[in-house]
């Protein structure tokens, strides 16, 4: 296991370096001169716009771009937005909030998805169960930004139980609003995901057996039925993980939290290739991170993986 | 110029608004009750962004730090509602030949450091931001000084430029007369400097120290900037609430939502979503009043179907064939104004009584009668007409409107060229490849009519991105710059204006509007001629 677990962190220095030179020439490829549109429709004098590529190394090749942006991160530099602004202390302050937003956001989804996809499963065809069905498809179809609008202000402005926006202190009570909307599309995923993979293991033979042997019907439920039909699930989740934290740019946008994704958008359209490339490359980690959690809980939930 | 980071710096800023006293019911029993109450305590907050710069005058050239520069400094004259123009920091401003400029400089002014404001002040901050090595976004505003230069480091002080006589008097010499010189000293380009800054200017853009109304009290990046009244302070921008929290909102749309909750006093734009219903959820909390930016089509001199006098007829044609009205009221819910003339309602001297602006009046029969005209003298036949513009902002839906009206009007076929982000499309603009009619979008600097003539109509100006030269223009301009008083400068301006009505090296389309609103917990609120609210007038209680 630790040998498994030491390979597995080997992997990411090919990986890191890998996405960093494909992120960097994505980012270098974007056409059209960043600097340029940096003083609105005016434009800055053209004396400014070239020590600003100057200071930030735009008027070199690619290969020199990238190498003195490596060595930068091996003496733990990563570079400067174009106000200024630490990139690592952009990160280390996006970071935290959109982290907190994707731990709400997966909680939120796992408990209730596997929860209502459990209870689905088991009462196939019943109204709970035809309910929920229908309920999701609704939820999987309306896009995000019309949850995250409707709930806020049906919710926050209208009924005030929760905080409009996260703003100022994004803290546990109005971070819940954006990580239920957050959740909700993947919530949708997890419940389906459940509901049918409980409903193939009802009918394996190892629940027949564990029936026959005479267990008791929540140990049956338990053990073996939802044991089993976790491993589809928890790879989902698994996955999610890094698209909850990349992909909250709309969420991050109705609810004024200044997280990665938002962060990440608006160094985009301004073309700072650091900032873009640093923080893509954490949430490369973050996924690798994630996957290494999933195949650990994989050997968890079922032995015959773990010897194998 | 400003603009503004939250419509990803291509929509510029939806911008100032006139006079606004007569705008809220609420708020003339609350001037009355001022007079009696005095100043309000309550902290007022307001939508902002982060800004883009370090909080230093000479690099502000964005809406969110310049809401904070325009608080924390004074400058030599400061604008009112109405964009007109009052002495600050200075006790006079005058010149006999609107080249050598003597400013005299009030007693009584310090930093909030503790140290004085002195003619040395401005001198040495100008000195700093005109300088090639310095690399400050707003240098240009130096250019009219003697001694600047886009292409070596100097100083305007050591050029002569700039003379401090004595701690209160400082001479300018100007390179050409410029009768409008005064009005510029109000923007952030042209505020003092104390002595700190030049020791660690890097250390100074996080934590500035000014000498406005309001003082800096925090600045947590990304989420709120603080400002506390300025015991110090000896202007008449006498702060009326107990002080104001700009915070930092990545979309309009929850800045709005925020309104409409009570989570938050004020915002300096109403996002396009509500542009049909705020004035009504407001109910009078609300302004939507021309600002001092204008749209524009630009004519490029290059394309041969728009040159001599077929050409001509051709860009009447268009300008007769779009509705402006009907453009304003649907497409942007009437939060632009259909233009009259080249400049802006906000700006002094402003009329709509030019000569030849009938050429923006919606006439359909005209219009095709002026192509077919065109046709008689040079055919261009089955013609396409490009209107261009950057397609990563929403653009797209006005230019199908004014297309539409084309095809109909004239004819001919029109299409949307689009340029995938801003900086490609100011990139063709500046080499002079865009195959049609672009957009072009203009905020002033400061309120003059020249600002939204010279840079973009004269001979080799810096923004004259159609590259049209008009000998009889760049003279009107000069004599504006040089007339004696500011009626005789507003004439010559307005004849520079006809001259462009008879040439259309771009056809007016509109005023972007400024639209704010307020909840009902603060008074006074009134936005200025560069569309930001007047935060010093605002009033809160507890």
């Amino acid at each position: 296991m630790r040998w498994y677990i030491g390979r597995r962190l080997l992997q990411v220095i090919p990986v890191f370096l890998g996405a960093t030179l494909l992120l960097y020439a994505l980012v270098f490829l974007r056409p059209g001169d960043p600097v340029a549109a940096l003083g609105g429709e005016r434009g800055l004098p053209e004396s400014v716009q070239e020590q600003i590529r100057a200071e930030f190394h735009l008027d070199e090749p690619f290969l020199v771009q990238y190498l003195l942006y490596l060595k930068g991160i091996f003496t733990l530099d990563f570079g400067v937005t174009f106000s200024g602004r630490e990139v690592a202390e952009v990160i280390a302050q996006a970071l935290p909030v959109t982290f907190q937003l994707a731990l709400m956001a997966l909680v939120i989804e796992a408990v209730f998805g596997i929860g209502f996809g459990l209870w689905a499963g088991l009462r196939k065809g019943g109204v709970f169960d035809s309910t929920v069905l229908v309920l999701s498809l609704l939820v999987i179809a309306v896009p995000t930004f019309v949850i995250g609008f409707v709930m806020q202000i049906v919710v926050g402005v209208n009924l005030g139980w929760l905080p409009i926006t996260a703003g100022r202190d994004p803290d546990f009570v109005s971070l819940l609003m954006p990580a239920m909307v957050l959740a909700a599309t993947s919530f949708a995923y997890v419940l389906r995901l459940t509901r049918t993979s409980v409903q193939e293991n009802l009918s394996a033979d190892f629940v027949r057996t564990a029936r026959a042997k005479g267990l008791s019907r929540s140990q049956v439920t338990g053990r073996h039925v939802l044991r089993n039909s976790l491993i589809p699930v928890v790879t989902f989740l698994g996955a999610d993980i890094g698209a909850l934290m990349g992909g909250a740019i709309v969420t991050e946008g109705i609810f004024n939290i200044r997280g990665v994704g938002g962060t990440l958008y608006e160094a985009i359209t301004r073309g700072e290739n650091a900032t873009v490339v640093s923080l893509t490359t954490v949430l490369v980690l973050v996924y690798i991170a994630a996957n290494l959690l999933v195949d650990l809980l994989y050997a968890a939930l079922d032995p015959r993986i773990r010897y194998a | 110029m400003k603009f503004r980071r939250s419509a990803r710096l291509t929509a510029l800023g939806l911008a100032g608004a006139l006079a606004l006293t007569a705008c809220a019911s609420g708020t003339d029993a609350a001037t009355d009750d001022e007079a009696t109450t005095g100043p309000s305590t309550g902290i007022v907050t307001v939508s902002n962004g982060e800004p883009q710069n370090p909080l230093i005058p000479t690099m502000t050239n964005e809406t969110y730090g310049s809401s904070v520069i325009q608080s924390i400094f004074a400058g030599l004259v400061y604008y009112d509602a109405e964009g007109a123009m009052h002495n600050e920091v200075a006790e006079s401003i005058s010149s006999e030949d609107n080249i050598t400029w003597t400013i005299t400089i009030a007693d009584g002014w310090t930093f909030s450091d503790g140290t004085a404001v002195t003619a040395d002040s401005f001198a040495r901050a100008w000195d700093y931001g005109a300088a090639l090595d310095n690399a400050q976004n707003l240098s240009y505003f130096f250019e009219p000084i003697k001694g600047f230069s886009y292409d070596e480091n100097t100083s305007l002080i050591e050029a002569g430029g700039l003379t401090v006589q004595d701690e209160s008097t400082l001479v300018v010499t100007l390179n050409q007369p410029e009768s409008d010189f005064p009005l510029r000293l109000g923007y952030s380009a042209f505020f003092p400097l104390p002595e700190s800054f030049f020791e660690d200017p890097a250390a100074f853009g996080e934590a500035p120290v000014g000498n406005g109304p309001y003082v800096l009290e925090s600045w947590e990046n990304d989420s709120v900037i603080t400002l506390a009244p300025n015991p110090e302070y000896a202007g008449s921008r006498v702060p009326q609430n107990g002080g104001v929290e700009l915070l930092a909102y990545t979309d309009e749309d929850s800045a709005y939502n925020d309104l409409l909750g009570g989570q938050l006093d004020v915002i300096k734009n109403v996002p396009a979503s509500a542009f049909a219903t705020f004035e009504s959820e407001l109910d009078g909390r609300s302004a939507n009043q021309p600002a001092a930016v204008i749209q524009t089509l630009t004519v490029p001199e290059w394309l041969p179907e728009f040159q001599g006098e077929a050409g001509l007829l051709r860009r009447e044609a268009i300008s007769h064939a779009i509705n402006r009205l009907e453009i304003t009221a649907t497409i942007f819910a009437g939060s632009r104004t259909p233009a009259t003339d080249y400049t802006s309602p906000v700006i002094d001297g402003w009329n709509e009584e030019i000569k030849g602006n009938d050429v923006l009046q919606f006439d359909a029969d005209k219009a095709a009668e002026l192509w077919a005209e065109a046709e008689a003298i040079a055919p261009i036949g089955d013609y396409t007409l490009q209107v261009a513009s950057n397609a990563d902002s929403d653009h797209q839906t006005w230019i199908d409107a004014v297309c539409n009206g084309i095809r109909t009007n004239l004819e001919i076929e029109c299409e949307f060229f689009p340029y995938p982000t801003f900086d490609e499309f100011l990139d063709a603009r500046d080499s002079g490849t865009v195959p049609g009619l672009f957009r072009s979008g203009w905020q002033a600097d400061y309120p003059a009519m020249s600002n939204f003539l010279g840079p973009i109509y004269g001979t080799g100006a810096g923004s004259n991105d159609g590259q049209w030269s008009n000998a009889a223009f760049d003279d009107t301009l000069k004599a504006a710059a040089g007339a004696p008083s500011q009626a005789e400068a507003v004439a010559l301006y307005m004849d520079a204006e006809t001259i462009l009505f008879e040439n259309l090296p771009g056809i007016p389309l509109w005023y972007n509007n400024a639209t704010g609103g307020w909840a009902d917990t603060v008074d006074n609120v009134q936005f200025g001629w560069d569309s930001d609210p007047i935060l010093y007038q605002i009033t809160k209680s507890e």
